[in-house]
């Protein structure tokens, strides 16, 4: 049953490959190209695993973009101040992690519906990264984070980015956890029935919290490796990205209405949205022309589902 | 009986389905001309079915009707309303922030081109007004602000607004007051004298036996019982509630009430002076193991809310609740579960049910089947599959939605929730409404062996007989207060009445 709910977006991640493989057989099918793909959905997949949990419980977040932007400055910084790779990109994560539990905190302690609460976390954080930035760019040397976002690795054996592996294990994990844990389950059923999962003393505030701490955490590894793709430490970066994010998910087969969604649709859905870029990208298709594409696809995208799950009841 | 010319509706042999479910399968139906017919049944006997045929919301398959000897095949609705039909649902059909006038006159706005007529308005509404006899009714008040009873007699001025020669009223009393509801029956008289034929439906057989003259019992979407309703000291009027439940229900009244014999053990929970935010008021009862303790009383009593106060769902103002050896000023349903106490829910989609969530996740949600907090998918799918068979129900797999279910089998699910954390406090708010016959059958059978294993049930119902057939005791809950628990033996179905609506009259 779950493996058929993969079936919808993973037909539609072939039927657009297979659209830009026949009207550019050379280039995109080059492995530098396929590469690029993979690396490309990095930020979105990293945020979508993150928006899975929220978008399953009936949440929104519309943070991330501003996030990203935020860890990226942190991450840099920390190096400019001579932390080290690994604790300037734990500091970048922690600093999305922060920001989730923010915005737990408020959407359950202020009863405030999450789109508002994050809709306000997504200027605060934006405005913190400028600050913390100066409103420029921080220059930092990488050291060997930058090899994590590299196209073609240099352990030529890892096909892809190391980033796009560290994106594909946490998916592996996060499906566990959303799928065979208890959390998991009480995720779902808030996201179902949050009335159900109260008189069933699951402590709704407390999953709530935990679930937008783990969103913010993914948007903040997110914002590492768009530093480590950049090597700066960029608070422009990743503007409107939350919205990647969140189609990513929906086109993966999540209800924004909760309690259905999947972190292996999200990530096909992610591939989905970075395929498309790099398609429009190698056909020399206007920028606007993809927005709308990507516009179309989503609207397709809930539509299908919608019929799919009126057929089921 | 009544000479044909007499008759003002006719339906006969009317059949409808939807897809294989037969929801009715040859329906007679016959309501004088200034007469009161009780349309009595089960949920999912049929009635509202029928009622919607009646009113044109639904074409039937096979049948024909008469509306004073013509025949009557509304289009829809609108039509039926135009020829005289009109429908006061359950759940109120009005807008609550226009006026009584405007909800009158809603959607027949007396205009001249496009403008309305204030004037010419204001006479019809005044007359329907006077048809009701007058009540305390102002034109220009609005709906929002008025008691459920009086929004009830706006409907009624609606129907009458289109002059209506056939009303159908759909259980009109269940959240109406003693006064509230006697006056319901006086406008009710008043209509007849006018010649305006009523149905009415609902499954109190006092109200039955007050406002009506005629009936009809429904079930499996036939007409299985009718008959005239016996005055009051008829030899055959003693009778006339078990007449009607046991052609409702289709068995004789022990079939359908169970007996397991069981004897009451030590106190289990003792509510002490526990008030709600709004309700309830200072409400006390002791509940022993083994014992079942129905709780009676209008809809808005605070039943409901005295569960909920108990369980930790509402928030407590005063008072303790003592269960467990643990006495506390309320704690969250977390701490409830872990003392042994479960709810079951009166609202089954709202609440009851995550219905897009599996079978097996909602029926162990309260205590998974975990370990080190991951959960193991055989064990989770044999707790479900043991509690199944208990219950007897039927299903293809654990990780079906739960909403795919009948009623019933919903119904069985939210129970075996509480079964699964095998609590020894069961409170439980309406088990049995809008599932069928068989079902509910199965849980009060299901209750009277919980009670026999020791289990303590506090039953909240608003429909007596099952109060009646199934509880050791029963407390009357009125505005809040509720009354001394009494044994079953000690009340009757109008004692219970009397009880539900005497405070409520203040």
């Amino acid at each position: 049953m779950r493996i058929a709910s993969l079936l919808g977006p993973l037909i539609g991640l072939v039927l657009v490959s297979a659209f830009f493989a026949v009207l550019e057989p050379d280039t995109f099918l080059s492995t530098y190209n396929l590469q690029t793909i993979a690396a490309q959905t990095v930020i979105v997949g990293l945020g979508a695993i993150g928006m899975t949990f929220v978008i399953v419980s009936a949440g929104i977040d519309l943070s991330p973009g501003s996030v990203i932007a935020l860890a990226s400055v942190v991450t840099a910084l920390a190096l400019r101040d001579g932390w080290s790779p690994s604790m300037s990109a734990l500091a970048g994560v922690a600093s999305g992690a922060a920001f989730g539990l923010v915005n737990g905190a408020l959407i359950t302690g202020l009863r405030v519906v999450p789109f508002i609460v994050t809709l306000g976390t997504m200027g605060i954080a934006r405005g913190m990264a400028t600050w913390l930035a100066g409103e420029q760019k921080i220059d930092a040397p990488p050291h060997w984070l930058a090899s994590v976002m590299e196209k073609t690795p240099s352990h030529a054996w890892l096909l892809v980015a190391p980033g796009t592996w560290i994106m594909f294990g946490l998916a592996v994990v996060a499906g566990f956890v959303l799928t065979r844990t208890v959390f998991g389950v009480q995720t779902y059923a808030i996201g179902s029935n949050e009335s159900t999962a109260r008189l069933c003393g699951v402590r709704v505030p407390r999953v709530k919290i935990i679930i937008y701490t783990l969103a913010g955490l993914f948007a903040g590894l997110a914002g590492v490796m768009q530093y480590a793709r950049l090597t700066v430490g960029d608070p422009t970066t990743a503007l409107g990205k939350e919205l990647d994010i969140i189609a990513a998910v929906v086109i993966g087969g999540a209800s924004l209405e909760g309690g259905v969604g999947g972190i292996g649709g999200s990530i096909i859905g992610a591939f989905l949205m970075s395929v498309l870029a790099d398609g429009c990208t190698l056909t020399g298709v206007p920028n606007y022309v993809q927005e709308i594409v990507i516009g179309t696809i989503i609207v397709v995208a809930v539509a299908v589902d919608r019929v799919r799950s009126r057929r089921r009841a | 009986m009544a000479s044909p010319a007499q008759i003002r509706l006719r339906m006969r042999g009317i059949e409808k389905s939807f897809g294989p479910v037969h929801a009715l399968a040859g329906v007679d139906l016959d309501v004088a001309a200034g007469g009161v017919h009780a349309l009595i049944g089960e949920n999912g006997a049929g009635k509202s079915t029928l009622m919607k045929v009646l009113s044109g919301a639904h074409q039937p398959d096979a049948g024909a009707m008469t509306l004073d000897d013509a025949p009557y095949r509304p289009s829809g609705p609108l039509d039926a309303r135009r020829r005289g039909v009109a429908m006061i649902y359950q759940e109120l059909a009005l807008a609550p922030h226009l006026t009584v006038e405007q909800n009158i006159v809603l959607g027949r706005e007396p205009a001249t081109g496009g403008v309305v007529d204030r004037h010419a308005m204001r006479r019809a509404v005044n007359e329907a007004l006077a048809r009701l006899g007058d009540p305390e009714l102002h034109p220009s008040d609005r709906v929002a602000d008025l008691p459920p009873g009086l929004r009830q007699l706006v409907e009624v001025a609606r129907a009458l607004f289109g002059d209506a020669r056939v009303v159908v009223m759909d259980e009109p009393t269940s959240s109406l007051s003693r006064a509230e509801t006697e006056r319901l029956f006086e406008v009710i008289d008043r209509l007849r004298a006018r010649g305006v034929s009523v149905i009415y439906i609902s499954h109190v057989i006092e109200d039955v036996r007050r406002v009506a003259q005629r009936y009809t019992v429904l079930r499996d979407g036939r007409s299985v019982a009718d008959g005239d309703v016996p005055a009051a000291g008829a030899p055959e009027a003693d009778s006339f509630g078990a007449t009607v439940i046991e052609a409702m229900a289709g068995r004789r009244l022990d079939a359908v009430y169970p007996r397991v014999p069981h004897e009451p053990g030590e106190v289990v929970l003792e509510i002490d002076a526990l008030s709600g935010a709004r309700l309830p008021r200072a409400a006390s009862l002791a509940l022993r193991r083994g014992e079942i303790l129905g709780i009676a009383g209008l809809v808005g009593a605070g039943r409901t809310e005295l569960l909920r106060a108990i369980f930790g769902l509402d928030p407590v103002r005063e008072g303790r609740v003592r269960v467990a050896g643990v006495s506390d000023a309320g704690a969250p349903p977390r701490d409830r579960w872990r003392q042994g106490m479960g709810l079951l829910s009166e609202d089954r989609a709202r609440e009851g049910l995550a219905l897009g969530l599996s079978i097996a996740d909602n029926l162990t949600l309260s205590r998974p089947a975990a370990r080190l907090g991951i959960v193991s998918r055989s064990d989770r799918d044999r707790a479900t599959r043991a509690l199944a068979d208990r219950l007897s129900l039927r299903f293809r797999d654990c990780a079906q939605p739960v909403g795919q279910l009948s009623g019933g089998n919903q119904q069985k699910i939210a129970l075996a929730r509480l079964l699964h954390h095998n609590v020894d406090v069961l409170l439980f708010d309406e088990p049995t409404r809008g599932i069928d016959v068989g079902a509910k059958a199965d849980i009060y059978q299901l209750m009277g062996e919980l009670a026999a294993r020791g289990k303590a049930i506090l039953f909240v119902s608003s429909y007596l007989p099952e109060l009646l057939g199934v509880c050791d005791r029963i407390a009357v809950m009125s505005r809040g207060h509720l009354g001394p628990a009494r044994p079953t033996t000690d009340w009757s179905e109008s004692s219970l009445i009397e009880a539900a609506t005497s405070v409520a009259h203040g």
